[in-house]
Order: structure tokens, then sequence, then C-alpha cells
């Protein structure tokens, strides 16, 4: 069986600052991190592997520092791993995504046959959900989204049964391998890698591929030429025009503060008051 | 001229910024309306609301889109979607469409936009909407914005402007499909106002053929398994929600918002470090990357007010929040502030709530 | 199986960095272990970045690494709670490449440093603890990690794990970390316009000016300030003796110290309108050349700051960091060569050549004053009032004639210190520098 995780490299956006004078992006000194919803996918992967046995190729499109984040999948486990890199890639968005990933999983299927093709469930740096089923779609692939458990998978009959988690509820649903999952968060635990797999990762040669080796046949489908959006603006956002009621605990007592707020919002919002009284006589 | 000319946004990289003349055919606003059981989703409402405003301002018909079994009552959600704004439904009535499943679902989305040429088609960000917008932009090519929280019509270009946040919520930037037809975006629930319902309104139903037959899907729906409702959290429908932030240093002192939280029968929310760090389940996380509450009361303890945050729980009626930093962002869109350690604030609160309650329910009584 | 090294380097910061690469360049085979999420993660330095250090492990550094502007200007402030008296060395000289420092954003140089290390061949592991040093005997051959399967093996284990270097310490080779020896030091990073720091400081693109501070600012203990300049941002930051801020009678905060620092009429116009980028704190191994441990023995070599290598006086760190990493894997590598083994005697050239280099004799040559200061905290509050009540005095034209002013000045220092205080005083401070 062979498994493609694709992956991607995001700045970690909790360390994220926004330039207060020109709000632009400060990518300095930001950590690279694997996108943690992918760790969901790739440790899914493995665990099939354990399972089934086969192998886990994780792919990846990148400026070349993402051979550190396909590394790091690399010490988890996966057998294999390329970077898709190329300068025409810059400025794709999700659907220009889609297309060199899908090129690039189709030339991986040349090598090995693909059973399935996972991926995280978003980024946290686009948050879109996009390229997932962009891939399923150009490579006719089975979609399943938000998967949070792989019942079953039975190797001989091509077939595979998932819980998709939907709205109100959790859709039971099977498929044909090969198929595309995206998998939900919170899912599995990534495993701890044993010190050999780091050292193994740290000397793991990733290969790298451009967009001919990629297999890459439209070049007016990939980078900003691929990409039917437009950004045409960046901004940080507008305080509210009153500003906040400020009171300090410096100047009063926290005891006072509290008095002050709880009367000035019953009295602006009496409904409020009505409802929590409500609530509190229940 | 008084008004500066509305600047289009220059073409880079080769790219053709233009629409081409075959796609100035494509007119009106969709909204894809999704239901459940029997039920639309509120957010195809909010989405009618949204798409009314658009359509307006474009001088265009607004209209719904509903799939789904022969058995479902699709007719009575037509009808509940005039009286949200839609002039018009598409209907697809199959019995393959019964329950979601994304190959059917593509597929007559797909034919009805070539079909019936719309310029912009909405969808809810849900796992629902998501699944097909992704599905139906790839196969039309088209551009597809996500998660949108604000949705304008560009003066200049006609075109349609798309706000979300980016960056991991840290700024927020404005898409544009200029050169592809349609125009799609998906809005997370809660995120747009419900628009008023007038059972006045009418509309006319269109009638569409989908063309598939059940031997034709691989995937095969087996079973369905509703959430339980007796212990969900219901965050983005609360109507009080008491949030704590990492200002709160330890799990040990997020306690202090359940205890604020049960005086005042509301639920608990969190940010996203907060849930990050484990403190709290991943569905009590508000933001961006969680969920969008629209609730009367929203106390934010220990929260500085990242945008990430901020989305998803600005539109609150009432804000108090609670930061050490006089300078916290999230003061510039609280109704009131209280500056202070939420460690020391937070307990006084919950007593003084509740003193006040049963202050006024005796005096109810 | 478990693997052998030529060298394992605990550690990736400026020292283990230096000793990687180092090694690694020379053809040994070498695996870095890093205990934070990435290399530099963990590191925190002012920082200053001195050329000469570096120079002679990548000579051609100024390619590509990261820096932020060269230092042109000097300014020394003592300060009390409302004024500064100060000199400033400012020289067109310092203009004239190759430049001599500069300041950096750690964050961005350890990630390029850590990058000419990966360049250079050597494995370089992250999230891992070193927890132990595997002994065979009284021989180190190699460190035992948290991981499965942790143990790995090498000829010489290079402990650069920092300033609480555990590893040195549950070995046995060195005892407790004194707090009278370990300074605790806060810093922030304030973001503001390139443009408004050029014009702030006089200087122009590339130019940086250093501010080094102390006085009053420190609330009576042992300890300096610092401004640098960067491109788009000013770091700075406050450090004192972490005995100090045990025993502080207003048990005054790092941080507190730091924000008083911020609003001190002389700083805050400096830094107003930056945004904060980044706060840390950080323990500085400050205890001078008496603190200095035993750096080598059977197998292992210590560096860095986890071998307290800080010359407190000048504020320098990092480039003996840097001298005692190239040092040690220079040790290794003629070890290597000379085929007799990695006992502590033929590893005993590192300590001769640490000895011969400017790290010892610095380090030497400041031996006291750590003590000196230590002990004699008017150097921190009494000295920079007068200076500056002095200072105020002489300048402000009031009518007095400066005859009497200089009285006045002479009989407030007798008033706070006795004539036999201000001559021992004045003796200690001229031997600790001598």
């Amino acid at each position: 069986m062979h498994i493609v995780v694709c992956i991607k490299q995001v700045p970690d956006s909790a360390q994220i600052r926004v330039h207060p004078v020109t709000n632009t992006i400060m990518r300095q000194g930001v950590p690279a991190i694997v996108n943690p919803y992918d760790l969901f996918a790739l440790e899914e992967a493995l665990r099939l592997k354990d399972k089934f046995g086969g192998k886990v190729t994780v792919i990846c499109m990148g400026p070349p520092q993402a051979e550190d984040a396909l590394k790091k999948c690399i010490s988890f486990g996966a057998d294999d791993a390329v970077l898709v890199t190329d300068r025409s890639f810059a400025g794709a968005d999700t659907l220009a995504t889609s297309y060199a990933l899908a090129a690039a999983v189709r030339q991986l299927g040349r090598e090995q046959k693909v059973d399935i093709v996972f991926t995280g469930k978003q980024t946290i740096d686009g948050d879109t959900a996009q390229v997932g089923p962009g891939i399923a779609k150009r490579l006719g692939l089975q979609l399943l989204t938000y998967v949070s458990r792989i019942a079953d998978l039975d190797l001989e009959h091509d077939s595979i049964t998932v819980e998709r988690r939907a709205e109100g509820g959790v859709q039971v649903l099977k498929t044909a391998v090969p198929c595309l999952i995206t998998m939900l968060e919170g899912t599995n635990e990534m495993r701890f890698a044993p010190l050999e797999n780091m050292i193994h990762a740290a000397r793991y040669p990733v290969r790298k591929w451009n967009k001919e080796a990629a297999g890459i046949e439209d070049v007016t489908k990939i980078g900003l030429k691929g990409s039917p959006t437009v950004v045409s603006k960046v901004f940080g956002p507008t305080p509210r025009a009153e500003k906040a009621l400020m009171q300090s605990v410096e100047d009063a007592t926290p005891r006072d503060v509290a008095l002050n707020v709880i009367q000035k919002i019953f009295t602006q919002h009496p409904t409020l008051e009505r409802d929590i009284l409500a609530k509190a006589a229940v | 001229m008084s008004e500066a000319e509305p600047k289009k946004p220059a073409a880079r990289g080769g790219r053709n910024l233009e629409l081409p003349e075959h796609l100035k055919a494509y007119k009106g606003v969709w909204v894809f309306i999704e239901h459940d059981r029997g039920e639309a989703h509120s957010v195809s409402w909010e989405l009618l609301g949204e798409g009314r405003k658009l359509a307006d301002t474009l001088g265009v018909s607004l209209s719904g889109v509903i799939m789904g079994g022969p058995d479902e009552p699709l007719d009575a959600i037509a009808k509940e979607a005039y009286s949200f704004g839609a002039e018009a439904c598409y209907i697809i009535r199959d019995p393959v469409l019964k329950g979601y499943r994304n190959e059917p679902f593509t597929k007559g989305m797909t034919d009805l936009v070539n079909k019936y040429q719309p310029e912009i088609v909405l969808l809810g960000a849900t796992t629902m909407g998501r699944d097909l917008a992704g599905s139906v932009a790839t196969t039309l090519a088209t551009g597809l914005t996500a998660d949108c929280t604000e949705l304008r019509i560009d003066p200049a270009t006609r075109a349609l402007a798309a706000t979300r946040p980016t960056f991991g919520g840290s700024l927020l930037c404005t898409i544009m499909t200029l050169a592809y037809r349609p125009q799609m975006a998906t809005v997370r629930p809660r995120v747009m106002r419900m628009p008023d319902a007038d059972t006045t309104r009418t509309g006319t139903i269109i009638e569409d053929s989908l063309g598939m037959i059940e031997t034709d899907i691989v995937t095969k729906l087996l079973d369905f398994i509703a959430d339980e409702n007796s212990n969900k959290v219901n965050l983005a429908y609360a109507d009080i929600i008491v949030s704590g932030g990492k200002g709160l240093k330890n799990p040990d002192n997020f306690k202090l918002i359940w205890d604020l939280a049960k005086v005042l029968g509301a639920e608990v929310g969190a940010t996203r470090p907060v849930v990050q760090s484990g403190w709290v389940d991943a569905e009590r996380q508000v933001g961006q990357t969680g969920k969008t509450v629209r609730p009367k009361l929203y106390i934010a303890a220990g929260i500085s007010g990242a945008i990430q945050h901020r989305v998803g729980m600005e539109g609150a009626d009432v804000i108090i929040a609670i930061n050490t930093d006089p300078n916290a962002p999230i003061f510039d869109f609280a109704h009131h502030g209280i500056v202070g350690n939420a460690m020391q604030v937070l307990p006084v609160l919950t007593d003084t709530f509740r003193e006040h309650i049963a202050m006024r329910s005796r005096k109810a009584a | 199986m478990s693997e052998k090294f030529d060298v394992i380097v605990v550690g990736a910061g400026p020292s283990g960095n230096a000793a990687a690469y180092t090694a690694a360049k020379a053809g040994l085979s070498v695996l870095q272990i890093e205990r934070g999420e990435y290399p530099g993660s963990k590191n925190v330095q002012g920082a200053i970045l001195y050329a000469n250090a570096l120079e002679q492990i990548i000579p051609d550094f100024r390619e590509d690494a990261p820096l932020e502007r060269h230092i042109i200007e000097q300014r020394m402030w003592v300060l009390d709670e409302e004024s500064f008296v100060g000199t400033h060395f400012r020289s067109d000289d310092y203009n004239k490449p190759p430049y001599n420092r500069y300041t950096i954003i750690r964050a961005q140089f350890d990630k390029w440093f850590s990058s000419k290390v990966k360049e250079a061949g050597a494995l370089v592991i992250c999230e891992t603890t070193v927890e132990s040093l595997i002994l065979d005997g009284d021989q180190v051959v190699g460190v035992r990690c948290d991981r499965q399967g942790g143990e790995v093996f090498a000829d010489v284990v290079i402990l650069a794990d920092g300033v609480n270097s555990t590893l040195a310490r549950k070995a046995g080779f060195h005892g407790e970390i004194q707090a009278g020896n370990v300074a605790l030091a806060v810093k922030e990073i304030l973001f503001m316009p390139q443009e408004t720091i050029e014009a702030r400081f006089n200087i122009k693109e590339e130019e940086g000016v250093v501010i080094e501070m102390f006085g009053k600012i420190t609330d009576g203990m042992m300890g300096t300030g610092f401004l640098y300049t960067n491109k788009d941002s000013i770091t700075l930051g406050v450090g004192c003796m972490l005995s100090d801020f045990k025993e502080n009678p207003n048990r005054t905060s790092p941080y507190t110290l730091l924000e008083k620092m911020k609003a001190h009429p002389s700083v805050a116009p400096l830094i107003a309108g930056g945004e904060m980028k980044e706060y840390c704190a950080h323990l500085i191994p400050e205890g001078g050349f008496y603190a200095v441990p035993k750096v080598h023995g059977n197998g292992w070599m210590i560096v860095g700051d986890s071998g307290g290598f800080v010359n407190a006086v000048h504020r320098e760190g990092s480039n003996l960091a840097m001298t005692t990493g190239r040092l040690a894997a220079e040790t290794a590598i003629a070890a290597k060569a000379a085929g007799k083994g990695f006992k502590a005697k033929q590893l005993a050239s590192y300590k001769q050549a640490l000895d011969e280099s400017f790290v010892m004799k610095d380090l030497h040559k400041y031996r006291d004053m750590p003590q000196v200061f230590h002990q004699n905290n008017q150097f921190f509050t009494t000295y920079p009032e007068l200076l500056n009540r002095a200072a105020r005095s002489m300048i402000t034209v009031d009518g007095i004639d400066k005859k009497t002013k200089e009285k006045e000045i002479f009989s407030n220092f007798r008033k706070s210190r006795s004539l036999t205080g201000l001559a021992g005083d004045a003796l200690k401070l001229w031997r600790a520098f001598r």
C-alpha cells in the first residue's frame, strides 16, 4: 500500500506579529512548523502503515526551507519525502496549489500506485480547507473530508469505511480506494520519534522536484498566473468608533468596578437582565 | 471631481485581470441552501441576508439552490428562502441527493452553474459547504474565498470583494476574483446577522434534474449518527458566554471562568492558545479557527483581543473585557473595559453578579 | 544499534554551533543535539555580535549572515532617577569595513548559524533533551537522550548546554550553580520604523548605537542596562545578579526594573511609540574568572555559558562562547588526528588554548570585579546620584560661583561616603580594573 500525505510548512501563527507601523507581517524570526492539522493526517497514515504495511510518502509544496518540515515527518516515521519547489509556484492560491500538488501526486503514482492521499483539515495560515478537495477532484479520487475515524480498510476489495464529521452528527461513509482523506484534528496523537529516527531524518536526502520533475504540464495553471483570486488589500482591524468605557482596579476597588459594570449593562440592556434572572430561576 | 476614481488592482505576473467577454453573461447571486433532516441550516438564511444586499447593489436577482431527496420538504425550505429574500429557488430532487455526498452534490451544483450562469455563489463554511465549495470551484476552475467576514461589491470592477482574516488571524485581506466566474465565497455560521423574515414574500421554483443514478456513485452513505444534544456544547448559539485567555496563566485559574459562567447560566469559551494548551476542549474555542458567536453578553477575561479571536465574537451585543494591559486591543472593540488582573477581578465579579441576581430574584418574588 | 560519532555537541547556541561547525568542517562526524523546538529557540542574548570571534570560524560570514547594524557609537550612561552623566564615543573609523561589531536579532542569526552547521555536514536534531552522560569507567563515551533508544556514542562530548549546564552538574564535574555567580537579565525588542531610529540616534542606514547604562536603574542591585539599535527595532534590557534580586528589600522584579528603565526620562523618548515584539528573560553566568569550573576531562569539554565564559564587565559572552566552542572543536580534531585517545590528557590542549586566548586573559584581568561590585552597592546607588548632582550643579547657571559649587559637591560626596570609604572604593575599582 502506498499512502501519500500532503503537508505544508507554515509560520507558527502564535508567534506572528504585525508591524505596528506598516501593517505588514513580520515573518523574520517566526519559526516555521509543520501545519499542526497535517500531523493528524500523517499519524493516521502511519497507523495504517503499521497495520497493513506499505509505504508513506510525504509531499510538500513550498520554498527550499520547507525541507525541514519534511525531515520532521521522516523522523515520525514517513518513508520518503518530496519537496515540490519552484519559483514559478510563487503567488499560488488554492486552485493553483491543488493543480501543482495533484500533478506531483500523479507523478508519485507513476513510481508506485497511490492508494490513499491524506491532507490535514486545513492549514493554520490559510485556513481555507480547499486544497484537499481540489486535489481529489483533479485526480478523480473519492473525497472524504473531516474524517474522524477510519473504521475499516479492506485492501483486497479496495474499499474503505470512515466516519465523517458533519453538521449535527457523524456520517458513516463507505467508498473505494484510491481516495483522498482530510483528517479532522484531535483524532489521534502524534507519536514521539525514537532517537534513531531523529538521526535518520537529519541525514535523509529529501527529494526536490521542480515543476518539470513534478510533471506540471500547463504552466499557466500554476503560481500567480494560475490563481483566479486577487488579493486587493491587506489591512489591520479598525477600532470601534467608541472606545470601551474603561475602569481600572487601580482607581476603585474591584467590588466597586464590578457593581458599576453590572449596573451599567443592565440599565442599558434590561432584556439581558431579564434573561439572566429567568435562567437563574430555572 | 470630488470623489477619487476607484482604483483597479494592477495586473502582475502576466495574468489577465479583465473579465473575458463570454463570462460577462454571468448574472445573479446564488446561495447554496444547506439542510439536514428537513431543516435548513441557519447559515443559509444569514447568507441570503448578505446575498440580498449584494444583489441589490448589482441590480440582479437573488436565488437559492436546494438539493435533496424527493421525500424531503424542499418546497417548504424554498418558501422559507423567499421570506429571507430569495426571489427564486433552483431545486434538484433526486433519491441520490438524500444525505450529503460530495459526488452527486458537486455534479448538481456544477451543472446548475454552467446552465444558469450566476456571477456569485455563496455557501456556508460548514463541513458540507466547505467540502462542496472546494470541489465545485476546482471543477469550474474559478476563485473561491473561504471564511469571509465581510462581503461587498467593489465599485470599480463590480466584482465581489470578499474580506477574510489572514495570517492566522493577525490581519484582514480583501480578495477578488476578477477574470473568472462565478465568484465563490464561504461564510461561517453566525458571522453574518440573521435577516428578518418576511413571510409575505414569494418566489419561483426552477426545477432541474441531476442525471445520475445510484450505481454511478462510488461513495455510499451507510449511516448517520446524530449528535446527542444533551451534553453538546452549543457555543455558537449561546446567549451569554464567559471566555478566558492565556492571561489567566494556568488551568487552575481558568476555573474562575467556569464559576462566573455558572452564576450567569452561560457557556464557557476560550481562545486558541488556551485550547492548544489543553485547558478546555476544542469545541469551546471562539475565533477564526473556532466558533463564531453572537451572544447578548460576552465576558472576555485575560484575552488580549487578537484578530483571530475578535472575528469570532465582535458580533456580541455587549462585550465586557478584563485585561491588565490598558492598551490591549480588546479594549478597542469591547463596550466595557476593566483594567485589572482577571484572577483578582473575576471572583469579585462572580460574587457581585450572584448577589445582584439573588437580590433581584427576591424582589421579583 | 546505537551509532557512534566523532563528536557529540549538546546544545545549539553560539558555542555549540561554533564547535559543531568547526568539527564538521574538518571532516569529523558530528551529532548536535538541541533541546528546543529549533536551533536558537532557547537562546537569548542582547544581542551584539563581535565580528572577530565569528570571523575565525566563518571568515566570510558577512556575505549572508543576518546582521542588523554595525556599531559606530558607544554611549556609557550613569543614571540617577531623572538624569544621566555620560560619555559618548563615536568614530567614523567604525564605518570602515570590515566592521567590528554588529547588532543582531538572535532568532534570525541562530537560524543562519545553524544552517551553516548543517551545510558543514553536522547532523542536527532538535526537541531532544540529553538527560545524562554515558560513562565507561571515568571516560565519557556518549549521551543518553529522552527518546526511545536514546543512547548515542562519541569519542568526545562537547557540553554547550547553557548557563544551567545540568549535564556537567549531574556528572559531578561542577557544583551547584551559585545565585551570586549568575545574573538574571530581561529584555524586550520594540519595533519602530527604521527612519525613526535613524533620526533619534543620529545615524544613517546600517549604522548603530549602543548605550550601556548603570546606576539607579538597577534599584541598588549590581547590574547594568543596555539599549541597542537594530534595523527596525530597539533591543533594551537590564540585568542584575540573581542573588541581589533575591535579597532586594523592595522585592523588585526584573520586569518592574525594565519597566522603570523604559520610563526613565532619558530613555523614554528614545523608545516612544515602539511596539513590543518579544520579551524574554535569561540567566547569565557572571561569576567571572573564579567561577570558571574544570573545563575538560576524559572524553568531554565544556564551552560557552555552561563553562561560565562571560566577561560581565564588557558585556561580552557570545564571542567567548564562539571562541571556546571553536577551541574545543580544534582540540577534538587534533586528538583524533593524533590517534592517542580522548582522555583528559589528550584534551588538555583545550585548557591551554583557552589560557592563551583573550578568553581567560580577560576573565583573569577582571577577576575581582564581581566581588568588588557585589560587596559595594554604593557603586550602583550613591555614586550615580552624586555624579548626576555634581553635573547638574556645575552646569546649572544660577548665580552661585563655581568654587562654592565644587565645595558643595565635595561635601556631598563626603556626607555620603567617608573619606576612607571614598579612597577605598577608588582603590577597589582600580585594583579590579587593573
